[in-house]
């Protein structure tokens, strides 16, 4: 009895607690929801209406759920879609871009790899002065190197071509994939190297028999980040290249903004998303990694 | 090299293999270097050059001096430009910070489904600004986008039309932008929120501090080195804003209402021919870069060895 009545109050402010929470968990995820509705709002419409028909888009506008489905812009987008004069779709765009994004993410990794390895491991009077100008690479705007590309390109016979756009994406890479690279190996113990030495080991076999097998997670946080990079970088592909010779960023940008009135939502749809599954996909399997890149590149 | 043989069959001082060797991490080094170098100082100050000469259609090195640095400043379409770019700046970061760290607190209070919600709100980074810009352009779309979408639900004199108009098109720039980078400043504030020392919660908690509190006295004081972060990443992507622009506005449309830097600079040096122009405000974006991001090395710099003094 004497129990009950002192529950009582208890209970009342127990609930009140109860609801309070409840109330606060409702409006977390209303909040969460509201957000997430906003973020997938654009992906579900390009989805959407890369299955439906042309009349039903113009018709019942862009958000909307298929009432009947056709894989037909799909098709017409990669073999015959007319862009910039020739009707071959943008399949040569795509294949563009990953002539441009494999080259140069391989070179511009390898590279990071050796010179991080050098400048944390292999220090010399003026290492850090030299690491420090790389890194003035990271900040460089694109558009300070326009003019000067322009004319080293066409000097060395590159300009309007693929190569050319992989040798400007090793060069520019080589600041990031240096300084993810040093950052990471820094945190290897000098005692491990110093060992090594000890027992004779020169440069290269430290490199093969220390440092690799202690890289993957590096190599692969590199390596999305300059794949994703690449891959959806605009400037130097619109500045250098053009029509067939485009990479894929670029010739979506041409595409969306060009002189046609009638929007072909549908074929575009089609044409956005082959443009963008090589990075979401390297997202989804590569989240973690690709989050460390990212907060590693930022704060860094 | 040869000299490095003989001395190495008198057997006196070190064997070629063993100065090969020696050098090796030079020789690996040099090609970066060297590559680096022209990149970061040959390019730069070419282009500095390019913009004290009287350059039109090609780069010549007819030197004019700082001309083009004063007469910039009276040209309407790079007043609007950096115009643009101040108020981008402001609100982009300010409300990227903002809803950034409003998710990333939901998110940390223990929510179901943590990776699903944190993959909503991360997938933008990884798309293209071309393609981000391409898909909001029709979503802003009056005849397509949403303002057709609502207008069908009933509501028949509804108007969004943010592109189309001239005053609003900057605010389709900074929201779209705000959409693709928010997630980025959740991923950095969850991070941090999950790095804050428990035991300082711990303490909060055994003092009486409420939730609402708890974050505002101890939490956000302690992850404000990451504010900093976020603000400076931000501003240099607002800095370099181009792809968004040429997606969402073609290259700065209506007129030249969202025109940004970055667009002046492509504009006058591969639409209008006036190279020397175009290097000029080039110069001056790597200028409002150094502004940003010098200062901010050496708050590291200095907030480093503070950390070293204090062990």
């Amino acid at each position: 009895m004497v129990d009950a009545t002192l529950s009582a109050p208890f209970d009342a402010a127990a609930a009140r607690a109860a609801r309070k929470y409840f109330i606060g968990r409702v409006g977390i995820y209303a909040f969460l929801s509201l957000f997430a509705f906003i973020y997938i709002l654009p992906l579900f419409v390009v989805v959407a209406n890369s299955f439906r028909p042309l009349p039903e888009i113009i018709q019942n506008g862009l958000i909307g759920f298929p009432h009947s489905l056709t894989f037909g812009a799909w098709s017409q987008v990669w073999n015959s879609y007319c862009v910039g004069g020739t009707c071959e779709g943008i399949r040569h765009n795509f294949f563009n871009s990953l002539e441009m994004t494999i080259p140069a993410t391989i070179i511009s990794t390898l590279l990071g790899l050796m010179n991080g390895y050098i400048l944390s491991k292999w220090r010399f009077y003026g290492s850090e002065v030299i690491f420090t100008c790389m890194m003035f690479g990271v900040f460089m705007p694109g558009q300070v190197s326009l003019m000067p590309w322009a004319f080293v390109l066409g000097q060395l016979g590159l300009a309007n071509s693929i190569t050319g756009l992989v040798l400007i994406h090793c060069v520019q890479g080589l600041s990031f994939t240096t300084l993810f690279c040093r950052n990471y190996y820094v945190n290897i113990p000098d005692d491990l190297i110093k060992a090594a030495r000890i027992d004779g080991a020169g440069f290269w076999r430290i490199f093969y028999k220390i440092i690799l097998p202690l890289s993957p997670p590096i190599l692969i946080v590199t390596v999305i980040w300059q794949f994703t990079g690449i891959w959806n970088e605009y400037l130097f592909g619109v500045v250098f290249t053009a029509g067939r010779g485009q990479p894929i960023t670029a010739s979506l940008v041409g595409m969306a903004t060009g002189g046609t009135n009638v929007r072909v939502y549908d074929v575009m749809s089609a044409g956005v998303l082959i443009g963008a599954i090589p990075p979401l996909l390297i997202y989804l399997f590569g989240g973690r990694y690709f989050v460390r890149g990212l907060t590693q590149g930022a704060i860094k | 090299m040869t000299e490095a043989t003989i001395l190495a069959e008198h057997g006196s001082g070190p064997s070629l293999r063993e100065r090969l060797q020696h050098a090796m991490p030079f020789i690996v080094l040099a090609p970066s270097l060297l590559a680096s170098f022209i990149y970061v100082f040959v390019f730069t100050i070419w282009t500095f050059y390019i913009s004290l000469s009287d350059s039109s259609l090609l780069p010549t090195y007819h030197f004019v001096g700082f001309e083009h640095y004063v007469s910039i400043w009276a040209n309407k379409r790079w007043t609007i430009a950096y115009s643009n770019l101040l108020l981008y700046s402001v609100l982009y970061v300010s409300l990227a910070i903002l809803i950034g760290l409003g998710l990333a607190i939901a998110i940390d209070q223990r929510v179901r489904g943590e990776a699903i919600w944190r993959t909503i709100f991360l997938y933008p980074l990884a798309v293209s600004f071309a393609v981000t810009g391409t898909v909001w352009a029709w979503l802003y779309s009056p005849n397509a986008g949403i303002e057709f979408f609502v207008r069908s639900l009933g509501w028949t004199d509804f108007t969004f039309r943010l592109t189309t108009d001239r005053n609003l098109a900057i605010y389709a720039v900074i929201a779209t932008g705000i959409w693709q980078s928010s997630g980025f400043a959740m991923a950095l504030f969850l991070a941090g929120l999950r790095s804050v020392d428990p035991d300082l919660l711990k303490a909060a908690q055994i003092d009486g501090a409420g939730p609402f509190r708890t974050y505002r006295k101890v939490i956000i004081p302690t992850i404000a080195p990451i504010f900093i972060a976020v603000a400076v990443v931000l501003l240099q992507f607002a800095i370099r804003t181009f792809d968004l622009v040429a997606a969402l506005t073609n290259n700065g449309g209506p007129g030249i209402a969202t025109t940004f830097p970055a667009t002046y600079v492509y504009d006058l040096m591969f639409q209008r021919g006036q190279i020397a122009e175009g290097a000029t405000a080039a110069i001056l974006m790597l200028g409002a870069l150094a502004f940003v991001l010098v200062p901010y090395s050496l708050w590291l710099v200095w907030r480093r060895r503070r950390e070293s003094a204090h062990g």
